[in-house]
Parts: structure tokens; C-alpha cells; sequence
């Protein structure tokens, strides 16, 4: 008998844009008002961006199995937004050396993490809860209280503003479509991405069929590390200011929404495009408990609920009788 | 001929490792503090270590069944603010007796919450947790908007100052986790739970009730938090909201370096309890050695980080003079 199936993705799109539309009704929604509607729907895909960028790190990360997660991302971002940050002061010119800086700082840490679980045969979720607690250090010591910086004006134009007022499309919305053909081409049309859900099903498999396991798995962490980064860039290039819980909020979040985009946590299975309707589902839920006037305490026990219920829908293992 | 195999020995004794930290943890320390052993000293930093203690118990069961728990700190929060909330500052010892029932069977629910989205509904652990840590952080946060409230002080003061025959509380109640801990480990149990952390697929296939002892892992998970709860806010004193929100991630390294693998079927809870331990005498040492306030942090996460390295290092090492001199792996 065949069952109807919707693929996480499009149910996780779907589910935003009847939660999108519901809101609507609400007390302080946009009702019939359709610019407003436009507006906010822009808004909340504006903001769905930087965690998605940052959860494309952790989509690679996890889809290569063998328990992999990267809990340093949010200490990662942090980092290179303050760097960005200091880097930048203000300088157009110096935007494209801080994006570099962002990436081979983000790219580092990624790669001792690689290098951690590889090679010291250290389980994923230590090393990189660890080399978190490592970066946060060095982040105190680099910001010792308050850091002098300031981001370019150009950043502001190309991350938070939209294309134009004809075309009122956000620019970060355009980089981030980008970025998704890119991370779609790297996950589908290329050996790597081939290897990588090779090792994230079956490790030995993978090895016997000539993949290099060891140098995959350093690569994927590395990478993470660079996406995250590059996060952290983006991040700062819209709120403008740096402060040293910037990026661990972003964490748990990122995990929830490769979860929810139906990649597996146990690896060898998923999409870049899951994580993103992941992301875009989940900064609505946050913007709309935000919108709506509730205490902290209810709003926080709605999206744990909320969640739960998510995943009740997709995030279930194997049944143990098959 | 008789060859020393740290490799094996580590696998038979995963928590031997754990104790070489803590020994090492106490010389530094006591180097740094000559007085480390003078009774009140051992009583302050004791009662100190007791919540993260109790909890990493608790984590190290969920961990040993292949689980993880990050929602433990919620029901710490919640527990404290019941307390906090329901006893104050002028409460009757009675009361509070009373409520110290009523927050573990609020642990043993939001335990038993967690397993059955786990073990029942076949959800991530992770990621279930997570979700559940939300909804018990915003349930202690609906019960004690702002900080306040509080204990009566003579029944914090029997936490913090109760020493039976010079030694402090802490000691009785490990001692009694660890004796609970080795009965657990001879029953029928205590093998299911091996068995299900280490392969549950072919635990299950050997007629093991997985899904039950899954579930088993959390509700147990969730009373230790309670008792960790009940233990902090004795310490403490008052209620806060936000009290378990850093001790989530404290009790999964101290469950780490504990020996406990992470993969689930190897450990035991002697070695998360000196993980604990080892991790508040880390603290200890990094105040009186006086660093500087800036390094603190970078300190203590890199001292966690070798001690977690070491093991890999060590191994690393043997099979590289192990090809050296053509001894086969």
C-alpha cells in the first residue's frame, strides 16, 4: 500500500507558510493588509538567513555520520564576527580580508576539531563541546570587556538592506539563494559530496571503496569550521555590533534545523534545502512568539513544545522491529 | 613475559583514567592550598561538588544506556524554584520535607516526559532533550519570574554544615549512590543496560526490553537532577530561574571524563563521580593560582581539552613506536 508522503522539506516549507498565514489572524498580525504581509514575510526570510548559513556547517557535519555534530559553531561565529568586527573598522576596503580572515579562522578551528576526532579517535560531540569552551576562552582574551571596532558601510548595504526600493528583495536573501546553489552543486554534483554520504552511511564500506576516510573527515570539519565563519561574518554585517554571546545562540538552533529539514542525525542521509525550510521554520516560530505578547516563561515552553511536535512529525529512528 | 598494556587495562577499567585526573587534580590543588584537607575546607568545597555530582550520575546512566539528557539543567531550575517558591524564606522544616517530595516526583515526570519521546516515539535524543529543556527552563521561569525567594536558613545550614564523624555530607551520599550503583550493576538490570548502550539493535533481538530500559535511563535522569536540584538549592539558599542552565554541559564532562564512552555500553558512574570531582578542583586551582581573570576560562577549557586529548595521544603514540620497532597492531 503506498502511504502519502510529503519530503521534509516541503512539509517543513509548507507548515511555515500556513503558520505564516495564521499569524496573520493575530491580535498585532498584518490582517488584510498585503504590503504589510509582504514586508514581514521578507523580514522573517531575512533573518532565517544567518542561521541558515550557519546550519549548512552543521548539515555537512552530520550527514557524515559516525555520530559527527560541530557544538564549537556557535563559538566560531562569535569569534569571526568579532574579528570581522575589529578588522573592518569602518573600512570598505578591508571587507574582503576580513571575510578571509573570518573564513581561515572558521576553517582552523574546524580543522583541529577534524583532527581531534580523527586522529586522537575522540567522539565528536566532546571534542568539538571542548574546542567550544577553547574558542570562548580566546574570545574573552581577544575582547577583554569591550572591543573598538565597527563594520563597513558597504557590509550594511549588502547584508541588511534590500536590493532596491523597486525590487525590495533583501540582498541577504539573494546571497543566501546563492549560497544554496552552491552548497546543493557541492552536496550532489561532486565527488566530495558523493564521499561524504558515502562515510556517513557506512565508514568501512566508504574506506573499502577507495574513499579516503581520514582526509574526508578532516575536510568536512574544516569546512563546517569555514561556513561558520563565514556565519559569524554575515551576522555582524547585520546587527552592526559585536557582544560575546553573539553566536551560541545559533547553536542548538542550527541542530534543530538540519533535524527538521529531515537530514538524519545519524548521517548518510539529507539536504542542504531541508535545512534551509529547517532554518526558515524555525526564526518564524521565534519571530512570531516574539510578536506575540506573552511572557518569557510561556513563549519558551511554546517552542519546546513546538519543536517536539516537529520532529514527532520527522526526527523518528528506525523502529528497533522491522 | 609480562607487558604493560595501558590500552587494555583502560578498556577493562574505564575509569582508571578518571582517577589518575582527580589524583593529579588533588596534589595541585593541595600544593596551591596546603589547608585542602582541613575539615572545613573539604566540607565548603564538597558541598560545592554535590549537584554536578548527582547529576553527572544521572547523565552517565542516560549516557551508558546511548542516550544523551541536556534538559537535566531545566529540571534543576525547576526544582529550585518549587522550593524557592512554595517553602521561603519563613517555611516550617515540615514543608519543606514535603516539597522535596513533590520535586522528585517533578524530576521522575520530566524524566519520564523525556523517555517517552525518546524511547517510545523513537525520537533523537539530542534533539528531544533539547526541545524539553525549553519547556521545563519555561516552567521554572513561570513559577519564579525574577530571582527570590528562598529556604529557611537553618535547614540550608544543615546542608552545608552537617558532618557526620569529621567528614562531610557529600561523602555519605556519594557513598550511597556508589552502593546503589554496584547493586544495580549484579541485577538483571544492570545487564539490560549494558547490553542496550553498547548494540541496542542486537540487544533487542536477544529479547532485552529496550524501549523499557531506554526509558528507565530518563526517568533516572530526571530524579538525580531533582536531587541535584534539591542539593543546590540548600546550597544556595534562594531561587533563580536560570540556576541549571550551566550545569547541563558541566555534568556531560564530567560524565566524559569520567571514562564514559559517549557512544554508550562502556563506563560507570565511580568515574563520572570523580570526573565531577576533578572539574571543581580545576576551578579551585585555576582561582589560587591566580590568573589572570581574562585567561580563566581559556585555561580551564584547555586543561579539560588535554585531559580528554591524553588518552588519544597516548594510544597515538604506541602505534607509532609499536610500527617503529614492526610489532604487529
Amino acid at each position: 500500500m503506498k502511504r502519502f508522503y510529503l519530503s521534509p522539506p516541503v512539509a517543513a516549507l509548507l507548515l511555515a507558510v500556513i503558520l505564516f498565514l495564521l499569524s496573520g489572524l493575530l491580535p498585532n498580525g498584518f490582517g488584510s493588509d498585503l504590503n504589510v504581509a509582504r514586508a514581514q514575510a521578507l523580514n522573517i526570510l531575512r533573518l532565517s538567513v544567518f542561521l541558515g548559513v550557519i546550519a549548512a556547517g552543521q548539515t555537512l557535519v552530520i550527514i557524515s555520520g559516525f555520530e559527527g555534530i560541530d557544538l564549537s559553531a556557535g563559538s566560531i561565529v562569535t569569534l569571526t564576527a568579532i574579528l570581522t568586527y575589529v578588522t573592518v573598522s569602518g573600512a570598505d576596503e578591508k571587507v574582503i580580508p576580513a571575510l578571509l580572515i573570518s573564513l581561515a579562522v572558521g576553517g582552523f578551528i574546524g580543522f583541529l576539531n577534524g583532527a581531534g576526532i580523527t586522529f586522537l579517535k575522540i567522539s565528536p560531540f566532546v571534542m568539538t563541546l571542548g574546542m567550544s569552551g577553547v574558542v570562548t576562552g580566546a574570545i574573552i582574551i581577544v575582547n577583554q570587556g569591550n572591543v573598538t571596532g565597527k563594520v563597513a558601510p558597504i557590509m550594511t548595504r549588502l547584508i541588511a538592506r534590500p536590493f532596491s526600493p523597486e525590487f525590495p528583495i533583501p540582498n541577504a536573501l539573494i546571497i543566501w539563494l546563492i549560497f544554496g546553489f552552491l552548497m546543493w552543486l557541492l552536496l550532489e554534483r561532486t565527488t566530495f559530496g558523493k564521499n561524504l554520504f558515502a562515510i556517513g552511511v557506512n565508514r568501512v564500506t566508504a574506506k573499502l571503496s577507495g574513499v579516503n576516510v581520514t582526509g574526508m573527515n578532516l575536510a568536512v570539519y574544516s569546512l563546517a569550521g569555514a561556513l561558520a565563519g563565514f556565519g559569524g561574518f554575515l551576522v555582524v554585517g547585520n546587527t552592526g555590533v559585536v557582544m560575546i554571546q553573539l553566536g551560541q545562540p545559533f547553536l542548538f538552533p542550527s541542530i534543530a534545523a538540519v533535524a527538521v529539514g529531515g537530514t538524519l542525525l545519524s548521517g548518510g542521509k539529507g539536504s542542504y534545502w531541508g535545512t534551509m525550510a529547517g532554518a526558515i521554520v524555525l526564526t518564524l516560530i521565534t519571530s512570531l512568539l516574539t510578536t506575540m505578547q506573552m511572557p518569557d516563561s510561556v513563549r519558551r515552553m511554546v517552542l519546546g513544545a513546538t519543536l517536539l511536535l516537529l520532529i514527532s512529525i520527522y526526527g523518528r529512528q528506525r523502529a528497533l522491529r522491522q | 613475559m609480562k607487558r604493560f598494556n595501558l590500552n587494555a587495562l583502560m578498556t577493562r577499567n574505564p575509569a582508571l583514567f578518571a582517577l589518575i585526573l582527580l589524583v593529579l587534580a588533588i596534589v595541585v590543588n593541595y600544593i596551591l592550598q596546603p589547608n585542602l584537607f582541613a575539615r572545613d575546607t573539604l566540607n565548603s568545597n564538597m558541598r560545592v561538588f554535590l549537584p554536578i555530582i548527582l547529576l553527572s550520575v544521572g547523565q552517565a546512566v542516560v549516557i551508558l544506556g546511548g542516550g544523551i539528557d541536556i534538559s537535566v539543567g531545566g529540571i534543576v531550575s525547576i526544582v529550585n524554584t518549587i522550593l524557592a517558591t512554595r517553602v521561603g524564606l519563613e517555611g516550617s522544616p515540615e514543608a519543606m520535607w514535603q516539597y522535596v517530595a513533590v520535586s522528585l516526583l517533578a524530576g521522575v515526570l520530566a524524566g519520564a516526559i523525556n523517555g517517552f519521546f525518546i524511547a517510545y516515539l523513537r525520537l533523537q535524543p539530542i534533539i528531544t532533550t533539547y526541545a524539553t529543556s525549553f519547556l521545563y527552563f519555561g516552567f521554572a521561569l513561570f513559577i519564579l519570574p525574577n530571582p527570590g525567594g528562598g529556604i529557611p536558613a537553618q535547614i540550608a545550614s544543615l546542608y552545608r554544615n552537617t558532618s557526620p564523624l569529621g567528614l562531610p555530607l557529600a561523602f555519605y551520599v556519594i557513598a550511597i549512590v556508589l552502593g546503589a550503583w554496584w547493586y544495580i550493576r549484579s541485577t538483571r538490570y544492570g545487564n539490560y543496560l549494558f547490553a542496550v548502550g553498547g548494540k541496542a539493535q542486537a540487544a533487542y533481538e536477544t529479547a532485552v526490553p529496550v524501549t523499557l530500559v531506554q526509558f528507565s535511563t530518563y526517568v533516572i535522569s530526571g530524579l538525580m537532577a531533582a536531587f541535584s536540584g534539591i542539593a543546590i538549592t540548600m546550597l544556595s539558599g534562594s531561587g533563580n530561574a536560570e540556576i541549571g542552565s550551566a550545569m547541563t554541559l558541566n555534568s556531560i564532562t564530567a560524565v566524559v571524563i569520567g571514562g564514559t564512552a559517549m557512544s554508550g555500553g562502556v563506563g560507570g558512574v565511580a568515574g563520572p563521580i570523580m570526573g565531577a570531582i576533578t572539574l571543581g578542583l580545576i576551578q579551585n586551582i585555576i582561582s589560587f593560582a591566580q590568573i589572570n581573570t581574562w585567561w580563566e576560562t581559556l585555561v580551564k577549557a584547555l586543561i579539560i581539552v588535554i585531559a580528554l586529548a591524553t588518552p588519544g595521544i597516548i594510544n597515538l603514540f604506541k602505534i607509532t613506536s609499536q610500527r617503529a620497532i614492526g610489532r604487529p597492531e
